[in-house]
């Protein structure tokens, strides 16, 4: 009996057991089949994904920085550049103490307090960027050395660059500008554009100047390397290489002797120069005294160099050719003349006693000459060779306000003339509605007074006033001016126009020309107030000399130069142009706190069109005054 | 008598599972040698590992059964203490305690536990296989959970886990009623919180990254994130031998251990996944016939627990790789560089072989 339960509990328990193990075997298929479902999920229909997330580990694209474009003067020569050197560069995320590494760093390669400052400025300036010199321009023993030593240092590096330099320093300074390292700023400017893609790998950007205004040409299009690369980022092989595209050579209109004798003109003397060929706006000199080296800015600057040039009293960082805003005071008058001989309101003969004086009917007010005693009598030709004040105070009244306005903005005055470079500052030529809007206040007979003679709220920049005269000497008609002549058009992006546009067609009658353009030339023939300056030329030199008040002189009193604070005495103006019958050059010269134009500006523009006609290179002689010229407000 | 002598040697071998076996062994060494971009150190190192393997293959194949139903006590009491001393005075590395320095050699006792357990809860049925009742499955349970507890405090979830699903199968295989399966696994989803909170924090960033790998890329989740890229982008062919991107440069993490079936489905796609787990299903397939036929109590809850554990091994470790378990730590069976695992495999499919081949002597 107990045989027999025992042979049946035993079948039994087989039988559970396997029931048991049938259920396993499900379990089993059950949990197979989710791994499979689970392989052919991930391996087919997201295969796709996976197969980009892989390429999008293994495949590093280096982008290959393109060489940037050169900048040349018109004759060819090169006026910014680029050269290859070694720069020590620093990682700090891969760096354990920073302070001990330079400190170390220091005894191998020469890095002093300035470079150390430098370093910490570039670093809080760019935060995108992971690896910052601490040195720049390393010579062949110092790689060397480095080199040597270099498993001591993790995180540092030696790489092989291609600089930014510009040759001609201070004298081109204002005209290119510089390059410097993008910064957050920059960065988030190009992000904005849809540029960042294009600076992958680019340390620097146009900032200023030409370099700035012409940035898309001069960068070119960045290359890229596909490179496959392991887990710690080492390349294994390169899969595919998209060569970069330079960027433009850019050639300019301005011609660098021309540009250095202004300079050197200029010798100390704080001002600006800008030289215009008046039959097509090529910007033949575009000057602004003190310059300042450019080159410093490329490697980024240190603080102490900055603010010395930026606190300078000189302010050699402001580029007083764009952005000078000046009264034009005399050499508004050759304009004025042909605003009143166009409005009617005056005739080539009509003439005015001039008692050196003028007064306002029902006024007291006395709104004198620069000539104490005046001129005695004076007509039009007569009024732009001695400058006489009183015409002008009468026409610009005859005019009135408006009547100037209107004329005066044909001729390009108080907006920005369109040049090829960034931050030009628009001038002002002043209105009623102006004033209304500007002040809320009505315009006086008096405002009117003032700016018949250039001055009160009359301001123009030099870059203006040389196109003002350019489009005098040419007749009335007008080409933009531009800096740059052309550049071969092979990047990607679309370039500016380099063909210059007529923006200024004036319907001036040929004898009212004739007239004036007669008296600027008397104005360098003696008795003028360029006479000195204009003595022995060679060739018909047209001018007009011009005097800017700083601040203003009170009733009843002289404007005695030496008597006033240096940088408050009045600024040096000289338009001219030559040969004046068929006018090749055309130029506005300002020298700021000298006194008089035909002494201190006349000189100048003498120097460089001599140069530019005749080929002449000045001796270096410092300006003389004759008695007229220092006498002339 | 050459052929005598061959005979006698491989009488206690299972052709069918021997062939299993030598497939996967192949597999591995394959797949190492790639993982390992084209070193022979590596794949000469894990060819020692097999021939090791093999040989306790043999030995316990052709030990008689009884040699291993008296072994099971002492191997258990063994592991016992050795799981207690590495409490004690384990050395600890990476983190965690798992290791015990014998003066000789370190050894991992938990990876004994992985035999001795079932071994040790099998011999405890058959030994009450008459009088069974709720008692000796509770006993049998204590049997597994002390040493499971002490692996889990180690901490080493992987092997706890697996020591556990092998225990789990005995006591499944021994007939645990189903109300109390069912009392277990709806008191296991209740204490789910409080596991959670005994969880140390790296257990439980492996499960959180589980359920999200993207939000730590470079971080935890790098290894799933990693392995799933390398069995995805295998597709269905893959990308041919030794050209896996993920796995030659280096992206892939732990290639020739934990990750290894990344390798595989990376160079040979969803095809060679199938025949891969085609092999293991082949070798489960034996285990069940070897288990159905087994003659005793012993050697059919210990033949049903190998063969289920065996295959929870792989389903493990290819989950963990294509994303649908934790990170857990382990190997692909037999395919996974290490001697330890090899080890212990071969010893399991051994007395899967020896529980075959006696069968008859043990029943006349």
């Amino acid at each position: 009996m107990k045989h027999y339960k025992e042979l049946k509990n035993h079948q039994r328990e087989i039988y559970f057991f396997r029931l048991r193990l049938t259920l396993s075997l499900i379990f089993v298929v059950v949990l197979a089949s989710i791994l499979v479902a689970r392989l052919v999920y991930l391996q087919i229909i997201r295969h796709s994904d996976f197969t980009t997330l892989a390429d999008k580990n293994r495949i590093s694209v280096v982008p290959i920085v393109p060489n940037r474009g050169l900048i040349q003067d018109r004759n060819g020569v090169v006026l910014a550049q680029n050269y290859s050197g070694y720069t020590l560069e620093i990682s700090p995320a891969k760096v354990v103490n920073l302070e001990a590494t330079i400190d170390s760093l220091a005894t191998l390669v020469n890095i002093t307090a300035k470079d150390r400052k430098r370093f910490k400025k570039i670093r809080t300036e760019s935060q995108t960027s992971n690896s910052y010199p601490i040195r720049y321009r390393l010579n062949d023993a110092e790689v060397a050395l480095f080199a040597s030593q270099r498993f001591r240092f993790p995180g540092v590096e030696i790489k092989a660059r291609l600089f930014r330099e510009y040759p001609y320093r201070d004298k081109t300074a204002h005209l290119i500008g510089y390059v410097g390292r993008i910064n957050d700023k920059d960065f988030a400017m190009l992000e904005k554009a849809n540029l960042a893609e294009n600076y992958r790998g680019s340390d620097y950007i146009g900032k200023i100047g030409i370099e700035q205004s012409y940035e898309s040409e001069l960068h070119g299009t960045t290359g890229f390397e596909q490179v496959e690369v392991d887990a710690a980022g080492r390349g294994v092989r390169v899969l595919s290489r998209t060569p970069p595209q330079p960027g433009n050579t850019l050639t300019l209109t301005i011609d660098v002797k021309l540009q250095e004798i202004a300079e050197l003109a200029f010798g100390n003397l704080r001002g600006a120069l800008v030289a215009i060929d008046p039959t097509n706006g090529e910007i033949l000199a575009f000057v602004s005294k003190p310059g300042y080296d450019p080159n410093l800015f490329v490697d980024g600057i240190d603080t102490e160099t900055w603010d010395a040039l930026n606190n300078s009293l000189d302010t050699p960082l402001y580029n007083r050719a764009l952005r000078g805003q000046y009264p034009p005071g005399s050499t508004i008058k050759p304009f004025m003349a042909l605003a009143g001989l166009d409005a009617n309101k005056r005739t080539p003969a009509y003439s005015i006693n001039d008692p050196g004086y003028f007064t306002l009917p029902g006024s007291r007010h006395q709104f004198r000459d620069w000539k104490v005693g005046g001129h005695g009598r004076v007509d039009m030709f007569k009024s732009i060779v001695i400058s006489c004040d009183i015409y002008y105070y009468g026409l610009a009244i005859d005019l009135g306000v408006d009547g100037m306005h209107d004329y005066l903005v044909k001729f390009g005055f108080g907006k920005k003339t369109g040049l090829d470079m960034d931050g030009e500052s628009p001038g002002l030529v002043p209105s009623t509605a102006w004033k209304r809007k500007r002040y809320n206040q009505p315009w006086y007979p008096g405002d009117t007074v003032s700016v018949g003679i250039g001055q009160g709220y009359s301001l123009v920049t030099p870059l203006q006033l040389a196109y003002a005269t350019a489009v005098l000497a040419n007749d009335g008609i007008g080409y933009r001016p531009h800096l740059v002549k052309h550049a071969p058009l092979k990047t990607a992006y679309p370039s500016k126009t380099h063909e210059a546009p007529i923006d200024i067609q004036l319907q001036i009658k040929p004898e009212h020309l004739e007239l004036v353009k007669r008296a600027m030339v008397a104005v360098t023939l003696p008795g003028g107030t360029a006479a000195i300056a204009g003595s022995g030329a060679g060739y018909s030199f047209a001018g007009k000399t011009g005097t800017s008040q700083v601040v203003g002189i009170k009733q009843g009193e002289k404007y005695v130069a030496k008597n006033v604070d240096e940088r408050h005495r009045d600024h040096a103006w000289f338009i001219g142009f030559a040969p004046a019958d068929k006018p090749r050059i055309a130029l506005a010269v300002l020298a700021e706190n000298t006194g008089t134009g035909g002494s201190v500006a006349a000189p100048i523009a003498r120097k460089v069109i001599d140069y530019y006609l005749l080929g002449k290179v000045p001796h270096t002689a410092p300006p003389i005054k004759t008695k007229l010229e220092a006498a002339h407000d | 008598m050459i052929k005598q002598l061959q005979r006698r040697f491989t009488a206690h071998l299972d052709p069918l599972l021997i062939s299993g076996l030598a497939a996967l062994m192949l597999v591995s060494l394959v797949l190492i040698y790639s993982a390992s971009g084209g070193s022979m150190d590596r794949m000469l190192g894990q060819f020692v590992n097999i021939l090791v393997a093999l040989a306790a293959l043999w030995l316990v194949a052709n030990m008689p059964l009884h040699y291993l139903i008296r072994s099971a006590v002492p191997i258990y009491i063994l592991g016992m203490m050795l799981l207690i001393g590495v409490a004690l005075f384990g050395e600890i590395q990476n983190g965690a305690r798992r290791w015990l320095n014998l003066g000789v050699a370190t050894i991992q006792p938990s990876e004994l536990m992985k035999i001795a357990v079932p071994l040790m809860m099998a011999w405890y049925f058959e030994r009450h296989e008459a009088t069974l009742a709720l008692k000796n499955y509770l006993v049998a349970a204590l049997i597994l959970a002390v040493p499971f507890a002490l692996i889990l405090r180690q901490p080493d979830l992987g092997t706890a886990l697996l020591i556990g699903a092998s225990g789990f199968y005995v006591l499944f295989l021994a007939g645990l009623s189903w109300r109390v399966i069912l009392g277990l696994g709806l008191s296991a989803l209740a204490s789910a919180p409080f596991v959670w909170h005994a969880l140390h924090e790296y257990q439980r960033q492996r499960i959180l990254m589980l359920l999200d790998p993207s939000q730590d890329p470079l971080g935890k989740g790098y290894h799933t994130i990693q392995g799933m890229i390398a069995v995805g982008s295998g597709g269905l062919l893959g990308k041919g031998y030794m050209q896996g991107t993920q796995t030659q440069l280096e992206f892939l993490p732990e290639p020739t251990t934990d990750f290894i079936f990344a390798v595989n489905s990376e160079e040979f796609g969803l095809l060679g996944n199938l025949i891969l787990l085609a092999i293991y299903l082949f070798i489960m397939w034996r285990g069940f016939i070897i288990t159905a036929n087994a003659s005793t109590y012993f050697t059919r809850l210990m033949a049903g627990s190998i063969t289920l554990t065996f295959f929870t091994y792989a389903f493990v470790n290819i989950g963990m790789v294509t994303g649908i378990l934790p990170v857990v730590g382990v190997p692909l069976p037999l395919v996974s560089y290490g001697g330890t695992s090899m080890l212990t495999l071969a010893l399991g499919l051994g007395m899967l072989m020896s529980i075959h081949s006696h069968k008859t002597l043990v029943q006349s």
